[in-house]
């Protein structure tokens, strides 16, 4: 966010030498007009490091604790540990990286996980990713404290800040001076295509374009087992029927040399499903993000559809009440939020679920 | 030699390589002292099914003669064909293109809103990809909208706060360039070993497209930008996740970063960013931002999501790059490649695409002993900067095993680093910004393996 005093805007104007020059306005006049106030501030969001931007209020991490429940913890996990949908958001930090500002166990190799708090230096990215995308299926819906809240909350997972702790407006940036990783960034690569950063020049991999005898023989060291031969399916229908090389058919084992060419059919992906009702279900399955939570015969966040649906037999009026005001308890202390599907959307997936949830 | 455990596992989105393990040391860390509670991990990936072989095929002339399918007219040599716009006004490929698809790689991600589809790197011929293959990248879902209803905002250090509406940003001169988009996670499940089969999901998150729009520069000059302090300038998309980034004003100033509105002569498709995207040549595609709607002019970086989360380059010290960008020069061979097979012994051109964040690709050589020796590709023109270029090489095989690998230079001298060099530097938890030399192992049997080489 980016907000000028008019005061200083005006010595602004007229101080700076570097401001474009009016050419372009005289150039092109008719094109574009001024943003009011009201339009800037509507959409002018974005929260900075130096937490210019940053709207004022406050929330505490017990606050927090309760929207994340209710609104948070479907994808993310109680604690924040995720894992199976998005990535984890809470775990891997120490005292100690909080004293150093250098998350240790990035230097190991043994631990497995990069979880956001290990990674983010910045607290203002925190706060500005809730409050501009968070929660994902409703983006920009919390309220500026509860954004702080929610902020305050995953701060006091982290062990970064007590579990009553209160974030504000006045205290982000003495707490953004806690976050664990804040030392372990660096811009020395030459991967940034200015010199704003005053990176480095000379790229870090500096292969030299040999031409003979350049290597001794090369062995293989790495390729795909036989078991994930048809992991991304048959090959032979992700490739043209017609061309130099044909794809290989990975439903067989590997071919001998001498083997004969299998002609293939073209086939488009089928993930659509077969029937055009199915199609139907699938499409509102992903727009009002189900399968985020739910796998047809797998449980995910929320139990499985075919396992809703072995419950909840032939009972369409039921699975779209469910849907439309959400529940908890029944399958878990996992909230499924409600959702704003409209009643026909709603019996469609219902009607699908009702009748067995086949694929 | 066989990496049984490293290689072809299922991988989790580029942003979030998190093995079972993984997930269970992190989630036993954050629940320490909370309640219990626990959940089955990643399904594992599926096996294959053993089917005995086919019978033979190739251009042998039949006993009668001669091919049927020259002997016997087909229909459509002796009926009427279809009439015009017989297909509602758009045209479609043809029926027998249907496997000409992009895919998503199954088990990378569980939501297909925050996902990935891989362009056919091994179908495509020159150096546009169709719009329709043009490989997507969402971090909410995406949205088609009306693009009367879109506006451009700019506003920071700024002597005037602009809005501009489409019609008002199609009147402006427009510059018509191509550029390849790369995600920065391309060739990301690779990094570590071998893990997918086909150049579509090794290479498959780059496009290239002639883009259409206004140079940023312009819309900054209408609205006074300070191009003096104002050394950062915020991207904002107007979708849920409203994406930001950083880009250099001095990129901007150089005159390349454009708004577009066009893609290879119509407007952008909807999972493009349709009505109006940023194009940053060279640089990694998050920070092509979609559905653009503002642009902020300011004197710091941003430390966006996706620059203080993702898209950051954990190196071998435990430290990480950041505001990493510039994807730098590389090349892959797209046929023969991984998942094809070779249908006899003779000759065969290699083909394949090369690109360079940096500027023009200037030369392309290519090993077909696993980079012993190398001879240098034909470049077909035109090769322009920060675009895909297409090269070619001929070869006769003769039915032995050939590890074919291509390594491509830049303008600016930089040679395309093998996976050795890469690692030495980078370790192999980076993630972003592999560049490194690919290899085919082309089998006696014909069937070609992705495969990496030490």
């Amino acid at each position: 966010m980016f907000r000028f005093p008019k005061a200083i805007l005006a010595t602004a104007l007229i101080a700076a030498s570097g401001f474009a020059m009016a050419q372009s306005a005289a150039k092109y006049p008719g094109v574009g007009r001024d943003a009011t106030p009201k339009e800037v501030a509507a959409w002018d969001i974005d929260v900075r490091p130096d937490f210019k931007g940053l709207p004022p209020g406050s929330g505490s991490a017990t606050a927090g604790q309760d929207i994340w429940e209710g609104k948070c913890a479907q994808c993310h996990g109680f604690f924040g540990e995720s894992g199976e949908v998005f990535s984890p958001l809470v775990g891997g930090v120490t005292k100690e990286d909080i004293k150093t500002g250098h998350v240790a166990n990035l230097r190991a190799t043994n631990f497995p996980g990069r979880t956001t708090f290990m990674k983010v230096p910045t607290l203002s990215t925190i706060w500005d990713y809730i409050n501009r995308a968070m929660p994902w299926n409703a983006p920009k819906s919390l309220k500026t404290d509860e954004v702080y809240a929610v902020t305050a909350f995953l701060l006091s997972l982290n062990g970064i800040v007590p579990d009553n702790f209160v974030l504000s407006d006045k205290n982000i940036a003495d707490v953004q001076k806690l976050m664990p990783n804040r030392n372990g960034m660096t811009t020395a690569h030459a991967m940034w295509p200015g010199n704003e950063f005053n990176g480095v020049k000379k790229p870090d991999t500096q292969n030299v374009a040999c031409m003979k005898d350049c290597a001794p023989e090369p062995k293989v060291a790495s390729f795909l087992p036989d078991f994930a031969r048809n992991a991304h399916g048959n090959l032979a229908e992700q490739n043209r029927m017609v061309g130099a090389q044909h794809g290989a058919d990975t439903t067989r084992p590997e071919r001998k040399a001498g083997d004969a060419d299998v002609p293939v059919k073209p086939t488009a992906p089928k993930a659509d499903g077969a029937g055009s009702e199915m199609k139907a279900v699938n499409a509102l399955l992903q727009k009002y993000t189900c399968s985020a939570c739910h796998g047809v015969d797998k449980k995910i966040v929320g139990p499985a559809f075919q396992d809703v649906a072995k419950k909840y037999s032939g009972q369409v009026d039921y699975l779209i009440k469910k849907m439309q005001s959400g529940g908890v308890g029944i399958w878990g202390p996992i909230p499924m939020p409600p959702q704003k599907i409209t009643d026909a959307e709603a019996k469609t997936v219902a009607s699908w679920i009702a009748a067995g949830a086949n694929k | 030699m066989r990496d049984e455990l490293g290689s072809g596992r299922v991988q989790k989105a580029p942003e979030s390589f998190l093995s079972r393990e993984g997930i269970k040391t992190v989630f036993a860390e954050a629940k320490k002292g909370r309640r219990d509670f626990i959940r089955n991990a990643f399904a594992a990936a599926a096996a294959g099914v053993a089917v005995p072989a086919a019978l033979a095929q190739g251009n042998p002339v039949p006993t009668e003669g001669g091919d049927p399918n020259i002997l016997k007219l087909p229909e459509h040599s002796t009926g009427l064909g279809q009439g015009v716009a017989a297909d509602g006004g758009y045209g479609k490929p043809s029926k027998y293109e249907a496997n000409v698809q992009r895919r998503q790689s199954p088990g990378l991600t569980q939501t297909t809103q925050a996902s990935v589809s891989f362009a056919p790197l091994q179908s495509l011929f020159g150096i546009v990809t169709p719009s329709g293959l043009h490989f997507e990248r969402h971090h909410q879902g995406w949205w088609d909208i009306d693009p009367s209803k879109h506006r451009l905002m700019i506003n920071g250090m700024v002597k005037a706060n602009k809005v501009f509406t489409l019609d008002e940003i199609m009147r402006l001169p427009s510059v018509s360039r191509f550029h390849f988009i790369e995600c920065g996670a391309n060739t990301a499940v690779d990094w570590g070993n071998v893990a997918v089969p086909t150049v579509q999901y090794t290479h498959g998150m780059v496009s290239c497209s002639e883009f259409t729009g206004v140079p940023l520069i312009t819309l900054l000059e209408l609205a006074g930008a300070d191009l003096k302090k104002g050394k950062f300038v915020l991207a904002e998309g107007a979708d849920g996740s409203s994406m930001t980034r950083t880009i250099p004003m001095s990129l901007i100033l150089s005159g390349e970063v454009f708004v577009a509105y066009g893609q290879n002569g119509e407007m952008l498709r909807p999972e493009q960013g349709y009505p109006l995207r940023l194009i940053v040549p060279g640089v990694q595609g998050v920070s092509w931002v979609k559905y653009l709607r503002r642009i902020e002019v300011g004197d710091m970086p941003y430390a966006a999501k996706d620059e203080a989360v993702h898209y950051i380059d954990l190196q071998p010290d435990g430290q990480h790059r950041q505001y990493s960008s510039i994807q730098e020069c590389k090349s892959v061979v797209t046929t023969p490649s991984g998942g094809q097979v070779l249908l006899d012994k003779g000759f065969y051109n290699i083909t394949g695409l090369a690109w360079s964040g940096r500027g023009k690709v200037k030369r392309v050589d290519v090993s077909t002993d696993g980079g012993r020796n190398w001879r240098t590709a034909r470049l077909e023109g035109p090769t322009l900067s920060k675009a895909l270029t297409r090269f070619n090489l001929d070869w006769v095989w003769d039915g032995k095993p050939a590890i074919i690998q291509s390594r491509a230079m830049d303008e600016t001298g930089f040679v395309q680093p093998n996976y050795k060099q890469l690692r030495s530097v980078r370790g192999t938890r980076s993630i972003y910004h592999n560049n490194a030399i690919q290899s085919w192992l082309v089998q006696e049997s014909g069937e070609v393996k992705n495969v990496q080489v030490s």
